[in-house]
């Protein structure tokens, strides 16, 4: 049997500062033929600011985070990362982005560890075995590294991918239904992780139907509506009330 | 587009007059002895093969481009271009076994040419297939397909030509009698003004329908 | 990380996955050897084998098999939407296509190795005749098949239909492949053998190799950029 056990080299990403500390999602259209999933939306998020993206499937929510990862090219509008866009940064863009999509992205043959190391390996990271260990600690999977990920729960896959995401720490975190598959124990961790990105100047963005468990850490709540953006009003009433009020005044 | 919409009437029209006339040149020409008048089907045959080559390479190049600029114009070309490849390959599909019956006794013998048009053929119907089920998003899929297709006529070509060479062979246009010559060469331009025309007319549809669409996408705005 | 280290990550994660299960081994070869036989009940009459069935039934069964490799592997990035993560890391595309590419390849020919000799025992076919020549062939049309097949593969991931439409699309443009393959394979193996005559065929095949790994490479970034 092949082992994964090589250690990382040094990332040689780009001399280049890609860092940002906004995005910037500017007009931004995106049809399929005639379907319209994204119409005209402008977004701004800045460092230290975890968005929260809630609406009916097939609102466009995951569209738009496909847009944001840059695996979507939008029809019309541009996304700025700072002062960089897809078309000038290319490749090195991405090794800022960390995606948790809803497929969870692990291959299930390979072990937790093999998983974190293969996809650390990809982001060229350096003191790969450490960041790998820390990984696995955070998601309270230290005794089960070397199982494969396949036997492993929806709970404990969906803790094990969070971390493949956060591995190359990006600084921009886009979550697709983190809370899926949690007990409450483990969403109260995920909710602990996410403030501590947001005091680490991440920029988080959340898509999810769990409007009681994101309201701990949500500073700002849009309403996507048929490919249109809100912004879900501050006021009085929990997050799904005012998210309601929202969805009625515009709709 | 005024002159657009006045051009295509007036290919179609003079492709219609040679189409008429053609007949009455090919009847003033030599009667050709061994084939009879199924040699008469080589007016049509080798035009539409040389039409169906065309296409290809329009649709090729025409998805080069939308792969690098992404340009809607020059995917709805591509499009075009490949179901025309399509049609009149059917043309060269249809009146190649004719020849072949008479000339050699069997409808199908695995020439060398014929069989690249049948092979080619394949590889625009395989494109058609992938626009039509592979759902939303496969135009671009198509253009690598249309690349690849392009670039896999030489392939095609030579690998079959050296694997099988029975057909009339390629000086056959060189070795016409000059009488025979006239009527060739007016079936061919003949068939390039009703190309023309054709993908002209198609590129029209395509366009409304882009329009069509961005009214629709208005009204929702 | 360098672009040669990138593509062998890809490409050994893939054999580590297959070395656990051997599932795609142990069906692919399988199925080819199933393809042999199903094809000598047609191509040989009274115990005596047609004229250069040997070198056609060998082609077929690769191209057969390799649908079915390139099929399953690229199924198994599908499950859990793996191959977006490998378009989401900061990696060149065409690092990730050469070693989705190697995985496949190095499969097709350890099938191959194994299913060469079966038809060469089964059709006393002389597959030592010219060995060199022979593998050379193998490898390069293998190559060529493999490189259509993982680009096709990969951008139908997405699709509809995308089991038919890969046979349709990558049979017909692979068809010089398979000419090419089976009468230079005809002309080492044949009674009177002319290895010119497949020497020839094998530097068409090494030149369609250029050509379309080449156009993959650089059909791949916009391919799976939607």
């Amino acid at each position: 049997m092949v082992g994964l056990d090589r250690a990382g080299t040094a990332p040689d990403l780009t001399p280049v500062a890609v860092d940002f500390h906004t995005v910037f999602v500017d007009d931004v259209s995106r049809h399929y033929g005639r379907r319209r999933a994204l119409a005209h939306v402008t977004i701004q998020a800045v460092s230290g600011e975890v968005l929260g993206l809630f609406g009916p499937n097939g609102a466009g929510k995951s569209t738009l985070i496909s847009v944001l990862s840059t695996l979507l090219k939008p029809s019309g509008g541009t996304v700025r990362y700072g002062t960089h866009t897809m078309e000038d940064m290319g490749d090195a863009l991405r090794g800022h982005i960390g995606v948790l999509g809803h497929d969870l992205y692990l291959y299930g043959d390979l072990t937790a560890r093999e998983n974190l190391r293969f996809f650390g390996r990809l982001y060229g990271l350096d003191h790969l075995e450490d960041r790998v260990t820390d990984a696995l600690q955070r998601a309270r999977l230290d005794d089960r590294g070397d199982d494969r990920a396949g036997a492993f729960s929806r709970g404990l896959r969906q803790r094990l991918a969070f971390e493949r995401a956060l591995l190359h720490e990006p600084r921009l975190v886009l979550l697709d239904e983190p809370f899926t598959g949690l007990d409450d124990d483990s969403a109260q961790v995920l909710i602990g992780r996410l403030r501590k990105l947001r005091e680490s100047g991440c920029i988080v963005v959340m898509a999810t139907h769990d409007f009681d468990t994101a309201e701990a850490v949500v500073d700002r709540a849009l309403c996507v509506d048929r490919g249109r953006v809100w912004t879900v009003a501050d006021g009085a009433g929990t997050l799904r009330e005012r998210y309601r009020r929202t969805l009625l005044e515009q709709g | 587009m005024p002159s657009r919409s006045k051009l295509i009437p007036g290919l179609l029209a003079v492709a219609a007059v040679m189409f008429a006339a053609a007949p009455f040149l090919i009847d003033a020409a030599p009667y050709e002895a061994s084939m009879g008048l199924i040699q008469r089907i080589f007016y049509y045959h080798v035009p539409s093969a040389i039409v169906m080559f065309l296409s290809a390479f329009v649709c090729g190049i025409a998805s080069a481009v939308y792969m690098a600029k992404r340009s809607p114009g020059a995917d709805a070309t591509a499009v075009s271009a490949a179901e025309l490849v399509v049609v009149f390959g059917l043309i060269v599909l249809v009146t190649g076994p004719i020849w072949a019956r008479k000339a050699w006794g069997v409808w199908w013998q695995w020439d060398a040419r014929l069989t690249s048009a049948l092979v080619l053929w394949l590889i625009f119907v395989s494109y058609m297939m992938l626009r039509r089920f592979a759902g939303a998003g496969s135009e671009m899929l198509a253009a690598a397909v249309g690349v690849f297709g392009m670039a896999n006529v030489p392939f095609v070509y030579w690998s079959v030509n050296v694997w099988r060479t029975i057909h009339p062979n390629t000086n056959v246009v060189k070795s016409l009698s000059p009488e025979m010559r006239l009527p060739f060469a007016w079936c061919a331009v003949a068939f390039l003004i009703l190309y023309v025309a054709l993908l002209l007319t198609r590129l029209r549809l395509e366009r409304s329908q882009m329009a069509l669409e961005a009214a629709y996408a208005e009204i929702e705005d | 990380m360098g672009f040669l280290q990138t593509v062998w990550t890809i490409a050994r994660k893939d054999l580590v996955i297959e070395a656990r299960s051997r599932e795609l081994a142990y069906t692919t070869l399988f199925f080819a050897v199933s393809v042999v036989l199903v094809f000598s009940f047609s191509f040989v009459v009274e115990g005596v084998a047609l004229t250069d069935a040997a070198s056609g039934i060998l082609w077929v069964a690769i191209a057969f098999s390799g649908t079915l490799a390139l099929g399953r592997t690229f199924e198994r990035e599908r499950q859990a939407d793996t191959l977006k993560a490998l378009l989401l890391s900061p990696v060149e595309r065409p690092a990730i296509y050469l070693g989705k590419l190697a995985g496949v390849l190095l499969l097709m020919l350890v099938v191959e190795a194994v299913v060469a000799p079966v038809v060469g025992l089964l059709f006393q076919a002389p597959i030592g005749r010219a060995p060199l020549l022979l593998v050379g062939l193998l490898m390069a049309g293998t190559l060529g098949f493999a490189a259509v097949g993982t680009l096709f593969a990969a951008m139908l991931i997405r699709a509809q239909s995308r089991d038919v439409l890969l046979p349709v699309l990558l049979y017909p443009i692979t068809v010089p492949l398979v000419i090419a393959g089976v009468r230079g394979t005809a002309a080492i193996l044949a009674v009177e053998p002319n290895l010119a005559v497949a020497q020839a065929w094998l530097s068409m095949l090494v030149f369609f190799d250029a050509v379309f790994v080449t156009l993959a490479l650089w059909v791949f970034g916009p391919v799976m950029g939607e």
